[in-house]
């Protein structure tokens, strides 16, 4: 066992931890940061996402029109002095971004463009073509490498939070190179560790995207917040899940049914006009696309593919030039992966699970309840995006909130003393445990992949686009089941030399975690409110649930609910109108 | 290489490949590549011959003659033919690599690489037959 | 159609053998998977031990690079369907130190990395407060190619020089230098010829040009580094003719 410190260390190397650390070495020279990472910062899904981030910058947008927008997005859920922080801090995180060299695609006469986003009645998406995620994340690497003060631990893989007199105090991770176990202490900890997308069978997310953070998080007595609200993009090319970006829509490309008739007009979003309209048809937002698209596959009016039921995307219209400039990454990917040339036919799509809203509890300043540990990014629940987040501000949201809790650990971790040596036993604990129940357990019998398989799903059946509580009900006591089963688990791989048995078995019990939590929230809350549709509650009921679910871990048993009111500053709670 | 050492716990134990000699046989554009580094040895050849030629000039009419003569020798012809098929190959792959390297901006846009390469050529061709028209004219 | 294709599957083990070995396993052969699927497949099902790295299955995040039959690919970006019938021969990428299967260590990569300095060379930033730096599309796409380097490595298991010199920084880590000097809001070429200019930079490399054409992301590496040539000896001529006016 290896231990070693530092004084505040960021877990995860995506567009939010990366900032983070660049804030901490920013704001005390004398601090020794390290960012570790399961794998090199640079595969971060962050690099994954195509369209933009939102910030204002244009003369004709305001910073109350983003907040309304983020806020009538999500369903009045967000927090409403996180969202004002957010907007107000947006252009110049961006801002900053571009300075570090971020490639922004310009006007012509040299100023950053911005697109128009699902759910925003202003453009104010920046963006890299279609490669945004791409660009920031290698931005913010590369900058990374100019400081000094930033260490790194590239490719370890964190598996329990050092917690010692109610603060936590470092982690412990395998080296996975050489399956070595090392003890790292620190003053603070930020959680940056990405979604949790991986839950469910179909999803743009990667195969990292196994909510770990939120795992470590809740396992060290933190709570998990707004777990059930689970966000599908309405369009993902079918079988691999693979993104289609909503820049798509936003340049104007058409939704189709199996008719060729633009269906969104039947679901209260508006009528089809020439050009794109704003917060309106195929630019309304994705809780609403997704759920108006599986009524479409009830009425009988989607095709039918070997990978279920699809709708087509059409961008036909727009022609050669315009997607070659705008969308190159949209026609490579078809290309690929369907076998199909969008300039010239239409892209088969459906919803994808893509992102989580909720996530680590924080305050605005990343703080969890728990002493000395932070959370940035989508691991955290701030919370900005409510029950629905809107296109384009979550990568905002890991500049603004990855800064922000960058500051607020560097602060904190100026103030403590030397971190308790009294952590190496617990670390060793730890190191007992991997090699007990896994590394050399002989007597299991149960494998990875069907319970993976069976915990997807149960997750797609039960916690889908629609819910009920029986269903959830179910889900709940297979997920039980499934933990029980974990307990059973037999490797394949006894080696220490990159073991990659040994991590996906530990990602899996993460996910079992999460799963848990989303499941237990999404049972609690009856109602209906942006991507949580419970078709026994239809309706959104704010007398009881203008509030935010928090899922505590409890000994042994499904966690246990409580619920926070909704901070609400100058937005009072109204309907969501979208095509007016 | 690696078999030497032995695993110990928690240390890496890479396995590094040596690179056989015959690497440049594994892919036909390795050996292209190859032969295009060895065409150098005929081009240094044709220089040498040349400096050669100029050195014979200035001792005269008939160090110059007897310069001819060794020229007209089958193993100098069968070494000339050789080397003109090297410079040709090194030519050739030279101009078209040309364009990666050069990039010209026209109004902003990046002049097409076929263009680069062409121009090239129109010049080593003006340039040859400007040479040819001079030796044939007499 | 067949219905399974074999795979051959380079594998090491460090703490059991002393070089690889070969595995061969038959999987399910489905038009619409990327050779990476399969290994999946195996993993899940055949056999838990074997080690390789993937993240986005998309050909983005770069971990996926392997060898499949002699040539250095993205797993996730080719299919079965292009090996057909069989069998496909998948080993780590050439070149590099092998950690595990298919696992090479790419750690020499990201020290070179840092020493060219890809991050933007300023000799003071202006205030946020003043704006963004003004950009045009077109200076865009000066350095735009060049920034689409997703660190795949293919680029590295391609060039012999790296397998020969493995001092040679590399053709990826020139380009992301190369991306930074063509950037409008960039000042640093010349700290970065400086560094390049010596052992290991732009003249061990003698256009091979394979770089280029194993590419993923056309990013074109080979030019970039020829490209840095010619800035390199117009700074050396102009440095010899004009002693005062070189820099
Ligand atoms: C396909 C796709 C497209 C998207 N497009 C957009 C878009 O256009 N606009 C937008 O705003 N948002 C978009 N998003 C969402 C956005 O990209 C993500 O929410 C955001 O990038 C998350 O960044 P992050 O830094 O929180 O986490 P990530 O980038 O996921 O990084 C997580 C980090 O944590 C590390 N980590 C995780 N677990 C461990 C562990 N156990 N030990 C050590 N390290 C660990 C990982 O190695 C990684 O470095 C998109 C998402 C997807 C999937
Ligand atoms: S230059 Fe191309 S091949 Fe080389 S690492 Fe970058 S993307 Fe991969
Ligand atoms: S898995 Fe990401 S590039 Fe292949």
């Amino acid at each position: 066992m290896d231990v070693s410190s530092c004084d505040v260390l960021v877990v995860g190397g995506g567009a939010a931890g990366l900032r983070a650390a660049i804030a901490i070495a920013e704001a005390n020279l004398n601090l020794r940061v390290a960012v570790i990472s399961k794998v090199y910062p640079m595969r971060s899904h962050t690099v994954s996402a195509e369209g933009g981030a939102a910030a204002v910058i244009k003369p004709n947008d305001s910073l109350d029109e983003h907040a309304y927008d983020t806020i009538s997005g999500g369903d009045w859920l967000c927090d409403q002095d996180a969202v004002e922080a957010f907007v107000n801090e947006a252009p110049v995180e961006m801002l900053r971004l571009e300075h570090w060299g971020c490639p922004w695609s310009r006007q012509p006469d040299g100023r950053v463009a911005v697109r128009s986003f699902g759910g925003m009645k202003v453009e104010r998406t920046w963006f890299a073509a279609d490669k945004t995620g791409f660009h920031m994340l290698h931005s913010l690497f590369q900058t990374t490498l100019k400081y000094e003060a930033i260490q790194r631990y590239d490719e370890c893989f964190v598996t329990k939070l050092l917690v010692e007199k109610g603060r936590c105090q470092g982690v412990v991770a395998i080296e996975v190179a050489t399956g070595k176990i090392l003890a790292i202490t620190a003053k603070a900890v930020i959680l940056a560790t990405g979604g949790c997308g991986k839950v469910f069978p179909f999803t743009t997310n990667g195969a990292i995207k196994t909510g770990d953070g939120m795992a470590l998080a809740y396992r060290a007595g933190a709570p998990l917040k707004d777990m059930e609200f689970v966000q599908y993009h309405p369009t993902g090319l079918p079988l691999t899940g693979i993104l289609i970006t909503e820049a798509t829509r936003s340049e104007g490309g058409w939704l189709l049914n199996k008719d060729g008739y633009r269906y969104l007009q039947d679901y209260d979003l508006g009528k089809p006009q020439p050009k794109p309209v704003l917060r309106s048809m195929e630019l309304g937002p994705r809780d609403r696309l997704s759920q108006a698209f599986v009524k479409e596959q009830a009425k009988g009016r989607t095709l039918e593919g070997p990978y279920g039921h699809y709708v087509h995307l059409d961008i036909r219209h727009l022609g050669e030039k315009l997607i070659d400039k705008k969308l190159p990454f949209v026609r490579a990917l078809c290309r690929k992966y369907v076998n199909l040339d969008p300039v010239k036919e239409m892209i088969p799509v459906r919803p994808v699970v893509h992102y989580m809203m909720g996530g680590i509890h924080t305050d605005i300043y990343g703080a969890t309840p728990l002493p000395g540990l932070y959370a940035a990014g989508e691991a955290a629940c701030v919370s900005i995006n409510g029950a629905n987040r809107l296109g384009s501000n979550s990568l905002t949201e890991c500049l603004v909130f990855g800064a922000r809790a960058g500051q607020a650990a560097a602060a904190f971790a100026a103030e403590q003393k030397e971190t308790n040596p009294a952590i190496s036993a617990q670390a060793r604990d730890e190191q007992r445990r991997l090699e007990e129940s896994f590394l050399r357990k002989t007597d299991g019998k149960e494998r990875i992949a069907p319970l993976r398989e069976e915990m997807h799903k149960n997750m797609e059946a039960c916690a889908g686009i629609y819910r009920t509580g029986a269903e959830l009900k179910r889900a709940a006591q297979v997920l039980r089941g499934l933990q029980d089963r974990f307990h059973d688990l037999q490797l394949d791989d006894r080696s220490y030399t990159f073991n990659t048995e040994l991590t996906a078995a530990l990602e899996l019990s993460f996910m079992l975690d999460v799963a848990e939590g989303i499941v237990a929230s999404a049972f609690a809350r009856q109602e209906s409110r942006g991507s949580h549709q419970r078709t026994d509650h239809p309706q959104r009921d704010d007398d009881k649930f203008l509030a935010h679910s928090l899922a505590y871990r409890s000994p042994e048993g499904p966690p246990r609910i409580e619920h926070l009111p909704v901070t609400i500053t100058r937005w009072p709670p109204g309907q969501r109108v979208y095509g007016k | 290489m690696s078999s030497d050492v032995h695993y110990t716990l928690h240390h890496p134990k890479w396995y590094r490949r040596r690179v056989s000699v015959w690497w440049w046989l594994q892919k036909r554009s390795y050996a292209q590549f190859v032969l295009r580094e060895l065409t150098s040895v005929f081009v240094a050849f044709f220089a040498v011959v040349s400096l050669w030629q100029l050195h014979a000039l200035g001792e005269g009419p008939e160090a110059y003659a007897h310069f001819m003569a060794r020229l007209k020798s089958p193993l100098f012809l069968a070494l000339h033919g050789v080397t003109f098929l090297f410079v040709l190959f090194h030519s050739i792959t030279w101009f078209n690599l040309a364009p990666t390297a050069i990039v010209v901006r026209l109004r902003g846009k990046r002049v097409p690489d076929f263009v680069i390469a062409g121009m090239n050529y129109l010049v080593w061709l003006v340039a040859s037959a400007a040479v040819a028209w001079l030796l044939l004219r007499g | 159609m067949a219905e399974t294709i074999t795979l051959s599957v380079a594998r090491y083990r460090p703490e059991e053998e002393a070089e690889p070995t070969v595995q061969t396993y038959e999987v399910p052969y489905r038009k619409d998977w990327v050779v990476l699927d399969a290994l999946n497949y195996i993993k899940d099902q055949l056999d838990g031990s074997l080690s390789f790295r993937w993240s986005c299955r998309m050909g983005v995040c770069g971990s996926c690079g392997m060898t499949v039959n002699g040539e250095p690919k993205l797993t996730c970006a080719v299919f079965l369907s292009d090996y057909l019938p069989g069998p496909i021969r998948v080993e780590p990428l050439q070149y590099f130190p092998i950690v595990r299967d298919l696992v090479v260590d790419i750690s020499d990569f990201l020290e070179k990395l840092q020493k060219v300095k890809p991050w933007i060379i300023l000799k003071e930033e202006k205030p946020l407060s003043e704006g963004e730096y003004r950009q045009t599309p077109d200076q865009l796409d000066t350095y735009k190619q060049f920034s689409m380097c997703i660190n795949c490595m293919l680029c590295y298991a391609a060039c012999p020089i790296y397998g020969l010199e493995p001092g040679f920084v590399g053709p990826a880590a020139i380009a992301l230098a190369q991306r930074y000097n063509l950037d409008s809001r960039d000042m640093g070429a010349q700290e970065r010829l400086d560094i390049l200019s010596q052992k290991g930079g732009i003249w061990d490399c003698t256009f091979v040009g394979e770089c280029t054409k194993v590419c993923p992301e056309n990013v074109d590496p080979a030019g970039a580094i020829q490209q840095y040539k010619l800035a390199g000896a117009a700074h050396w001529f102009k440095s010899l003719l004009l002693p005062w006016g070189a820099k």
